[in-house]
């Protein structure tokens, strides 16, 4: 146990180090988005599309574990479309009367079911790498959106002096630079129903949108609430000092 | 105190019998304080409506909690998604930690400066340093409950710090972890002292007013009220006043939760807790990098730790360190300056605790650490024997008017020296 506690401690003192070594190599790419700020709003055709971007890019080795279809509706889509896009998925339930697990179409009460059955599964499809659950992902790292954004938009050729291993990738904007994800985005990769643009920088950002969303789904709620409280307040703030005064006149000068 | 002061007849029978309106008619209305303590003073009921609110939403957030290892970091997901206002419950308690500890510290650093440790208030000063060791231990525990990967590592760390004390070290990590690593036990059991440490609290609370209202409030002079000239009743002066900074304190409060609302925390603490990755950087949350920095300043793990423990062990201790009979920093030339040079040095410690221990952070980390010391057990002594102090006020009222310094005070000050 001793050698245990002495390398957790080692840790503290040292992990440190490659860290501050990891993190100098990122560059962040940085972009106004519409969400930020006090009075953000998430924008909702973007979020569909980032939605679809998901659908057809990402959710082939990503899990989405922390979504229902129900959730759907904050991205404007109606009752009957998110009982359409359930249904198109198999989903695992029971046991039945007789004891077996069999196979339903999704209804909008269930989650997204995950590429994998297991993080073992998912690492031995992909290489070793874990693919991470995307729910909370842009919550999950420093300046998440922008984050995002950048490494979905930063794959390069690696500089002259860059040894990349076989099965990793570089990434300007990926701590280390070395990332085993291959470059998910080319451009096209997806046709846009809107007809909105669809080059590598349009899709990373409409899944930027759609991932914000998932990680808060009560984001746009707790800004609009929040200007209200602050309103609400900052009134409160000006009458007590306005009673303070009255009730202190009397004392001060004395 | 007669019960005659009551019109109402049921108010009357009831206090002739159980004297609870006496009582707060005495010490919430009626209770004589300084007129002139200024906005520093407000910090204590800040720290008071801090702690209901902590333990108000902690209630309501723990009826939707699962702790299990396995559903923990979802159940906390599912109070932010799909429990009515969980969103809105849960960052209130996650900021609310921090807003305490803001309040907290300004509350402590308030009584550093006025003296307000010094006597007849010794035992109230303890108390006050007992609740913020009570506290450390509540806001440690409850940033494990998430499970996530900082709740997981930062666990795994400050436990493992026990393991320093010799022979018994290891015994009692795994006492305290009920099991041989962070585990599900370890979860549970936080959980429990997590809910049982804010009532504990609360019961601290309530002696470290109990101690207050036998002598009242310090004021920024440091003398005591000679009458009630100097005095204005609680109600409704101090009731309004502290009235008014709370509504500032909640400004600023509501602005964090709903607009920044995970500026204070970690990102690392949204991704599961996984005790087979260790995340690149292990930091606990702000408010505990000073004695972080001040665990890490010293190369020896065991004496890192005394150090750390040292810290907090030298507020106990305080009231016998400074000799010094003048309570206000405003009459200690002097002391004034080490003063800020000493909260210079904390946040210079709360910095370090922040940076990765390497060059020449451990550098300056020891040094803030030597400083941290040297001005308790040092500077403090020695300050209260070769201080000159200024002329004191001979009363509060002359100086509310803004009365010249009278001779006659200091003179009686040095005989007590």
């Amino acid at each position: 146990m001793k050698w245990f506690g002495s390398l957790i401690f080692g840790c503290i003192l040292f992990v440190s180090n490659s860290f501050a070594a990891g993190s100098g190599d990122v560059v962040l790419k940085h972009k106004d988005w519409s969400f930020s700020g006090p009075f953000g709003t998430l924008d909702k055709s973007a979020m569909q599309r980032g939605f679809q971007a998901y659908r057809e890019i990402c959710a082939s080795c990503h899990s989405l574990n922390y979504i229902a279809f129900r959730n759907l509706s904050d991205l404007g889509y109606s009752k009957a479309e998110i009982k359409a896009f359930a249904a198109e998925y198999e989903v695992e339930d029971g046991p039945n009367d007789d004891g077996e697990m069999f196979m339903r179409p999704g209804i909008a009460a269930d989650r997204f079911p995950a590429p994998y059955p297991n993080d073992a599964a998912a690492r031995a499809g992909n290489g070793g790498a874990y693919p991470p659950d995307l729910s909370l992902i842009t919550k999950a790292r420093a300046n998440g959106p922008d984050y995002l954004y950048s490494l979905l938009t930063s794959y390069k050729d690696a500089p002259g002096d860059k040894e990349v291993p076989d099965g990793m990738y570089y990434n300007a904007a990926y701590p280390g630079n070395l990332i085993a994800m291959p470059q998910p985005i080319y451009g096209d990769d997806v046709s846009y129903a809107d007809g909105a643009p669809a080059d590598i920088s349009s899709i990373a950002s409409d899944l930027v949108y759609f991932l914000t969303w998932t990680a808060e789904p009560s984001l746009e709620k707790r800004k609009r609430t929040g200007v209200k409280v602050m309103i609400f307040l900052l009134i409160m703030v000006g009458m007590s000092y306005g009673a303070m005064r009255f009730i202190w006149s009397d004392v001060k000068k004395a | 105190m007669s019960a005659d002061k009551f019109s109402n007849p049921v108010v009357r029978w009831i206090d002739h019998r159980l004297p609870i309106f006496s009582f707060m008619d005495h010490e919430l209305n009626e209770y004589p304080t300084p007129k002139n303590l200024n906005y520093f003073w407000n910090f204590g009921s800040l720290a008071g409506v801090s702690l209901v609110i902590m333990i108000v939403t902690g209630i309501v957030l723990a009826m939707s909690y699962t702790p299990h290892v396995d559903y923990a970091f979802q159940s906390v997901e599912r109070i932010m998604r799909d429990v009515n206002h969980g969103w809105l419950l849960r960052y209130i308690h996650m900021n609310g930690a921090s807003f305490f500890f803001i309040v907290v510290f300004i509350h402590i650093f308030r009584g550093l400066y006025y003296g307000s440790y010094k006597a007849p208030r010794e035992l109230l000063w303890i108390l006050g340093v007992l609740i913020l060791l009570l506290m450390m231990a509540t806001a440690f525990m409850g940033y494990v409950l998430p499970w996530g990967q900082m709740s997981f590592w930062g666990a795994t760390v400050i436990t493992n710090l026990f393991s320093a004390i010799p022979f018994v070290g290891d015994s009692i990590v795994t006492f305290l972890w009920g099991g041989f690593s962070v585990d599900n036990p370890t979860l549970n059991r936080f959980f429990a002292l997590h809910y049982l440490m804010p009532f504990l609290i609360v019961g601290v609370v309530i002696l470290h007013l109990v101690a207050l209202h036998r002598f009242g409030s310090n004021n920024p002079i440091g003398i005591d009220p000679s009458g009630p000239q100097d005095t204005v009743p609680f109600h409704p002066y101090y009731t309004i006043k502290d009235f008014f900074g709370l509504s500032v304190f909640l400004t600023l409060f509501a602005a964090a939760i709903f607009f920044f609302p995970n500026f204070m925390g970690h990102p690392d603490n949204y991704i599961p807790a996984n005790p087979m990755q260790t995340p690149a950087h292990i930091v606990p949350e702000w408010y505990f990098l000073p004695f972080y920095a001040i665990l890490r300043a010293v190369p020896d793990k065991l004496g890192g730790v005394l150090a750390m423990f040292g810290a907090i062990a030298v507020l106990f201790i305080l009231p016998w360190l400074d000799r010094s009979p003048i309570r206000s920093g405003n009459f200690r030339p002097v002391f004034k300056i080490f003063f800020w040079v000493f909260f210079a040095d904390c946040i210079a410690l709360g910095y370090l605790g922040g940076m990765p221990a390497e060059g020449i952070y451990v550098v300056l980390s020891r040094v803030a650490t030597a400083w941290y010391f040297l001005h308790f057990l040092v500077i403090l002594p020695l300050l209260s024997v070769i201080e000159t102090p200024k002329p004191l006020p001979q009363s509060l009222s002359k100086s509310v008017l803004g009365g010249s310094a009278m001779a006659g005070a200091a003179s009686a000050v040095k005989e007590k020296v």
